[in-house]
């Protein structure tokens, strides 16, 4: 099953799981199911319209999912997807 | 035509000046370059360090904040003898006694829309080091109106980004990021921690990028994102593509000078009115002590579990805020109460949340625990 990794700044939502396994053809089924699991993340990736956030990327191995079909992009069993948050943290 | 190096140099560089890809040539190339290092914290101690060590010949430091004891962890460019000074001075004083044959210039002054154009403008590479949205923000859209490289990097905790943003010849941060987080959704450092070497790591690996660039050597990190995690201990890498719709480097770019980065994300970048949740919705610590001779008022503390091993007041309720939407029920809306956590700010989001589920009778403790621990309660400790 393809797998999703998650970020620190969003494993307080995922009981701190580094990495969830899912279920999905597309990339928009496999992250249901991610937020299936974990219901507090949907406001953390999506806004009201059920677009991704723009502060959040998600990698299908390594392409932005952007410059594939978008949440369309169908998935393999064993493709993994990155989600990528920005984070600020630098200099405090 | 390239300075020449003194014998003093020669020797001093030794070891550079042994590797093919550097040679007496680089080494005079870096002689003759220049870095512009934004902020002097965790990442920009590294940064600053090992660019002077390497003899790039003129640093600039911008940073206008105050060497506090709580940056030593992790700011190894600072020490106990130099807290309390200005970071960028006593930053200058540390790389000119690593390495006195170099030039840093100091900008003691947050950098701003004001003053970033004409501070950067002198300088080949900007390092981001910066640990807020808008001054990266900032530091982004000044790389690409100068047509400079922006060699990124940030961290949280365990996670470290670092890539090299060079809108000439690929990404820059907007393509990545659009815009940035609502404020308070994503921690800052300062709220949610970082691992003190954290910074050590990534920001070695901005210094490594900065030495490439102005070498012209191996392959720089244009159009790639390094994703660290020190816990997994992963190196992750993704490819990054120019965002066709990007507001500054796209074809359509309609930003075409700087704005105001603290009304685009909606916080401020180098303000200090931190821990406040604005006007009326405060209560300071000196009258909170009194208030709370009459009981009554239930004090709720916002912070995670573990924090509470540090310092805790008696009495006080505890719901981690992440948790709080979920358990609201939990608090009667009826009763005066007082938010708070370590330093305000999770207190004030706190409020925001229960404002709008209800509550009327809430404040903010400004400052939160630590505010409390230096003006009401001596006996404990701040972090």
């Amino acid at each position: 099953m393809p797998s999703i990794k998650i970020p620190t700044p969003l494993r307080y939502y995922t009981d701190q799981k580094a990495e969830v396994t899912v279920r999905g053809q597309t990339v928009a089924e496999a992250m249901e199911h991610l937020i299936e699991q974990y219901p507090t993340l949907r406001t953390h990736l999506y806004n009201g319209d059920g677009q991704l956030r723009p502060f959040v990327n998600l990698f299908l191995n390594k392409t932005n999912i952007r410059e594939l079909q978008g949440l369309e992009t169908p998935l393999k069993e064993d493709d993994q997807l990155l989600l990528i948050p920005s984070i600020a943290g630098g200099a405090q | 035509m390239l300075p020449p190096l003194t014998h003093e140099e020669i020797l001093r560089y030794s070891r550079h000046l042994l590797i093919p890809e550097v040679g007496l040539r680089g080494q005079q190339k870096l002689k003759a370059s220049s870095v512009l290092v934004i902020g002097t914290g965790g990442l920009g101690s590294p940064v600053a360090l090992y660019l002077a060590a390497a003899g790039v010949g003129r640093i600039g430091l911008v940073d206008y904040d105050v060497v506090d004891a709580s940056n030593l962890q992790r700011q190894i460019i600072h020490g106990t003898s130099t807290l309390g000074m200005r970071k960028v001075e006593s930053a200058r004083r540390r790389m000119l006694d690593l390495n006195p044959d170099i030039e840093v210039v100091v900008y003691d002054e947050p950098f701003t829309s004001e003053n970033a154009m004409r501070i950067a403008a002198d300088y080949d590479v900007i390092v981001d080091g910066t640990d807020n949205f808008p001054t990266r923000y900032l530091s982004n859209d000044v790389a690409v109106f100068l047509g400079k490289p922006n060699v990124y990097a940030s961290i949280f905790r365990f996670d470290g980004q670092v890539s090299v943003f060079y809108a000439k010849e690929g990404p820059c941060y907007r393509c990545l990021f659009p815009a940035p987080p609502p404020p308070g959704l994503v921690p800052s450092c300062a709220e949610g921690g970082v691992l003190g070497v954290l910074p050590g790591t990534i920001g070695s690996i901005q210094a490594t990028e900065t030495l490439k660039l102005l070498l012209g050597i191996g392959e720089p990190l244009i159009g790639r994102l390094l994703l660290y995690n020190a816990l997994d201990m992963s190196f992750d890498f993704v490819e990054l593509k120019k965002n066709p719709n990007c507001r500054v480097c796209g074809p359509n770019a309609d930003i075409k000078e700087l704005i105001d980065y603290e009304e685009f994300c909606g916080v401020p970048g180098h303000d200090r009115e931190e821990g406040s949740a604005g006007a009326g919705w405060d209560i300071a610590p000196t009258e909170l002590a009194e208030r709370l001779q009459n009981n009554g008022i239930l004090l709720l503390d916002v912070r995670e579990p573990h924090e509470l091993e540090i310092s805790r007041l008696p009495g006080a309720v505890n719901i981690p805020l992440g948790q709080l939407a979920a358990r609201l029920s939990e608090l009667d809306s009826a009763r005066e109460m007082v938010v708070f956590c370590k330093a305000g700010t999770r207190s004030a989001r706190a409020l925001e949340l229960l404002v709008s589920a209800g509550f009327r009778k809430v404040k903010n403790l400004k400052g939160g625990i630590n505010a409390w621990a230096r003006e009401v309660d001596p006996s404990l400790p701040i972090y």
